[in-house]
C-alpha cells in the first residue's frame, strides 16, 4: 500500500480580483510533494494567476494559501523557484555573470555551482554572448538555471517551452522530469500537454478562474 | 442620503450668502486698501480649509499604509481632491487681491509660494492616481501623500528664509486683526467648512458606491455556475 | 546577505551594464552639454551678474540632466520582469534601492563634473567665497534630487506615460532643495550672504527623504 502523499501546497478558496476582472474564482486545491503538476487550460483561465499568487507575487483578495506548513509566503520565498515567460535576465550580461547576480540575491557566492547549473540545463559556461543575443530555447533554459540557483524545494515554471525549438523543449521536459525525481515539486502551465505526458504525475484543469475535473470539462 | 443632501445644500447655501453679505457689507472698510481688502474673506478661509483637508489626506494615506482599508483611501482620494479646489480658490483670490492693491500679479509671499507648493504636490498626486493603472494606486499614492506632508515644512522654512532675502508684500498682513474683521473671517470660514463637508461627503459617497460596484461585480460572477 | 554586500554586488552589476552599453552615459553628457549652450544663448549676462545667476542656472540644468538619467533607472529591470525575481527572493529591497540611488548619484556627479567647467568658461564665473564649498554643496543637492528621483522612478513604473510621470512628482517635492541649493550656490559665488543656512537645510532634507524612501521603497515594490 503507497503511504499517503504529503501535502505541501493548499489553496483554500482562493478569490483574486483585479478591479472588475476575477481571475481566480474560489480555487480549492491540495498538491503533494514530490510530484509533477501539468496545469492546463485555454488563455485567461487563471493559470499564471494561480501561480504568481504562489509565488507571493499577488496577494489574494479572499482566501488562504499555504505551501510548507505556513500561510505567511514570505517566510517560505526561498523555497521557490518561479519561471515565466519574461527571462527576469539581464540581457547585456552573460550567462555567468547573470548566474551569480541572481546567487548573490540569496546568499550564494560559489562560482562553481552557477557554471554547473548553466551546464546541466544543456548550456555553455564559458559563452561569453551577452543573453539578449539567445534564441529563445537557450534563454528559457538559463531561466530554469535562475529558477534553480538556490536549490528549490518547489518549481513554478509558467510555460516553458512557448516559442521554444522542439529539441530544447524535449530536453526542457526531460530536465523537469529528473527534477522531480530528486524530490522537487513542480507545477507547469504549459499548451503543450503532449511534451509532459511522459513525465507528468497529474494534470490540474482550469476554466475560467476554477479548477475543473476531468468529469466537468466533457 | 438622498433626502438630508437637498436639505444641508440649501442651509450651506444661506449660510454662505449670509457671510457674503457679512463680507461684503458688513465688516468695516480697511483703511489702507479699501473695499478690495475684502476678498480677504475668501482668501484666508480657503487657505485654512485646504490645509484641513491636505492634513486629513495625510492622515488618512498613513492610516492606508497600515492597515489597507478602502474606505480610508476614498478618505483620502476625496480629500485631495476637495483640498485642491480650495488650494485653486486661493491661488486665485491671491492675485486677484495683489493687483490692484500692489499692481502686480503675484508675490512671492511666504503664504501664496507655499500653497502654489502645495497645489503643484496635490495636482501630481491627484494625477498620479489617474495614471497608475491596476489595483496597485492607493498604495503607491499613499506613498506619494506621505512625501508631499513631509515636504510642508521644508517648504515653509526654505520660502521662508529666501522670502527675507527678497522681501515682497505679504498678502494678509501681519500683526493684530480688527475683533469684528475677526469675526467676519471666522463665520466666513464656517461657511466654508460647510461647503467643504457637503462636497466632501458627496466625493466620498461617488468612491465608495464606485468600489462597491466593482466588489459586486465580482462577487456576482462567483456566483454564475459555469453552464454545465 | 548582508544590506551591504548585496548594494556593492548590484553597484558592480550596473557599472558593468552602463560599461558595456555606454550609449545613455554619451547621450546624457550630450543632452547637457546641450543644455549648457542653450542657457548661455539665452541668458548672456555680464561677469557682475553672471554671479548671481549662474546658481540657478546650472541647477536648473543639473535638474532636467538628472530627470534623463532618472527615467531609466529601472528601464533594464523593467524591460524583462526582473523585479519579479527580485521581489520572490529574500534579498533586502533596500539593497537594490541603495545601489540605485548610488548608482544614479555617481551618473549625475560625472555629468556635473564634466560641464560645470563647460559652465564656468561661457560665464565667466569666478567665486567671491570659498569655492571649495561648493562641493558639499553639490553633493547634498545631488543626492537629494537623485534619492526622490530613483524613489519616483519606481512609482512611475506602475503608471502610464511613465517618463512625465517622474518629473511631474520630483519637481514639486523638490521645490525646498532647489531653493537650498541655488541660494547656498549663489551664496558662495557672490559671498553676499551666509550659505550655512541653506547648507542646513539641504542636510536636513537629504535626511529626512532618504530615511522615507528607504522605509517605503518596499511597500512600492510590492504593490500589485
Amino acid at each position: 500500500m503507497a503511504a499517503p502523499a504529503h501535502t505541501i501546497i493548499t489553496f483554500n478558496n482562493v478569490v483574486k480580483q483585479f478591479g472588475r476582472f476575477i481571475a481566480l474564482r474560489g480555487v480549492s486545491l491540495d498538491l503533494s510533494a514530490g510530484k509533477l503538476y501539468a496545469i492546463l487550460g485555454e488563455n485567461g483561465a487563471g493559470k499564471t494567476t494561480l501561480l504568481r499568487v504562489l509565488a507571493g507575487l499577488a496577494q489574494p483578495t479572499r482566501g488562504t494559501v499555504s505551501m510548507l506548513g505556513t500561510s505567511d509566503l514570505r517566510t517560505v520565498t526561498r523555497e521557490i523557484g518561479y519561471m515565466a515567460h519574461p527571462s527576469m535576465l539581464y540581457d547585456e550580461l552573460s550567462a555567468r555573470e547573470n548566474l551569480h547576480y541572481f546567487a548573490a540575491l540569496y546568499g550564494i557566492s560559489k562560482e562553481d555551482r552557477c557554471a554547473s547549473l548553466i551546464q546541466t540545463v544543456g548550456l555553455d559556461p564559458a559563452l561569453s554572448r551577452p543573453v539578449g543575443q539567445y534564441s529563445q530555447g537557450m534563454r528559457q533554459r538559463l531561466s530554469l538555471a535562475r529558477a534553480l540557483i538556490h536549490d528549490p524545494k518547489i518549481l513554478l515554471l509558467d510555460e516553458p517551452f512557448s516559442n521554444v525549438d522542439v529539441r530544447s523543449a524535449r530536453e526542457i521536459a526531460s530536465l523537469l522530469g529528473q527534477l522531480r525525481d530528486s524530490g522537487k515539486t513542480l507545477l507547469v502551465i504549459t499548451h503543450q500537454s503532449d511534451l509532459l505526458a511522459e513525465v507528468a504525475n497529474d494534470q490540474v484543469w482550469m476554466e475560467r478562474g476554477r479548477i475543473v475535473t476531468p468529469e466537468e470539462r466533457e | 442620503m438622498k433626502r438630508i443632501f437637498p436639505i444641508l445644500a440649501v442651509l450651506t447655501g444661506a449660510f454662505l450668502s449670509y457671510a457674503l453679505y457679512l463680507a461684503l457689507l458688513v465688516a468695516p472698510t480697511e483703511q489702507t486698501m479699501g473695499d478690495v481688502q475684502r476678498i480677504f474673506y475668501y482668501h484666508v478661509p480657503s487657505a485654512w480649509t485646504a490645509f484641513l483637508l491636505f492634513a486629513i489626506n495625510f492622515v488618512a494615506s498613513v492610516v492606508y499604509l497600515v492597515r489597507r482599508n478602502p474606505a480610508v483611501d476614498a478618505i483620502a482620494v476625496t480629500s485631495a481632491e476637495v483640498g485642491v479646489v480650495f488650494c485653486t480658490i486661493v491661488l486665485i483670490t491671491g492675485p486677484l487681491w495683489a493687483r490692484p492693491v500692489w499692481g502686480i500679479w503675484w508675490t512671492w509671499d511666504i503664504r501664496l509660494t507655499s500653497t502654489l507648493v502645495l497645489w503643484l504636490m496635490y495636482v501630481a498626486y491627484l494625477i498620479l492616481r489617474r495614471f497608475s493603472t491596476g489595483g496597485q494606486t492607493p498604495v503607491i499614492a499613499a506613498t506619494v501623500a506621505v512625501f508631499a506632508a513631509l515636504d510642508v515644512p521644508l517648504v515653509y522654512f526654505s520660502i521662508r528664509l529666501f522670502r527675507t532675502q527678497h522681501p515682497q508684500p505679504v498678502i494678509g498682513g501681519g500683526g493684530s486683526i480688527d475683533p469684528r474683521m475677526l469675526h467676519v473671517l471666522l463665520m466666513n470660514w464656517y461657511a466654508f467648512l460647510c461647503l467643504a463637508a457637503l462636497m466632501f461627503w458627496s466625493r466620498y459617497r461617488l468612491e465608495i458606491l464606485q468600489q462597491q460596484l466593482d466588489e459586486a461585480e465580482g462577487l456576482e460572477s462567483l456566483e454564475m455556475r459555469s453552464p454545465r | 546577505m548582508s544590506v551591504l554586500r548585496l548594494t556593492t554586488a548590484t553597484l558592480a552589476k550596473d557599472f558593468r551594464l552602463e560599461w558595456r552599453s555606454k550609449d545613455a552615459l554619451n547621450s546624457m553628457l550630450f543632452f547637457a552639454l546641450l543644455v549648457v549652450v542653450i542657457f548661455s544663448f539665452s541668458f548672456d549676462p555680464n561677469a557682475e551678474e553672471s554671479r548671481r545667476i549662474a546658481g540657478g542656472l546650472i541647477w536648473v540644468a543639473f535638474l532636467f540632466s538628472s530627470v534623463v538619467a532618472l527615467n531609466q533607472t529601472w528601464a533594464r529591470e523593467v524591460r524583462n520582469q526582473v523585479l519579479d525575481a527580485y521581489r520572490i527572493s529574500p534579498a533586502p529591497s533596500n539593497a537594490l534601492f541603495l545601489a540605485k540611488v548610488i548608482g544614479n548619484f555617481l551618473f549625475v556627479a560625472l555629468i556635473e563634473l564634466l560641464t560645470t567647467p563647460l559652465f564656468i568658461a561661457f560665464y565667466k564665473l569666478r567665486a567671491v567665497g570659498p569655492a571649495w564649498q561648493l562641493f558639499p554643496v553639490a553633493a547634498l543637492g545631488t543626492w537629494a534630487l537623485v534619492v526622490n528621483g530613483t524613489f519616483f522612478a519606481a512609482v512611475s513604473i506602475r503608471t502610464r506615460s511613465r517618463e512625465i510621470m517622474l518629473p511631474l512628482l520630483l519637481f514639486p517635492i523638490s521645490i525646498p532643495a532647489i531653493i537650498a541649493m541655488v541660494s547656498a550656490t549663489t551664496a558662495i559665488l557672490t559671498a553676499e550672504y551666509s550659505a550655512r543656512f541653506w547648507v542646513v537645510l539641504l542636510l536636513t532634507y537629504d535626511v529626512i527623504f532618504t530615511v522615507a524612501c528607504l522605509l517605503l521603497f518596499e511597500t512600492v515594490l510590492n504593490a500589485e
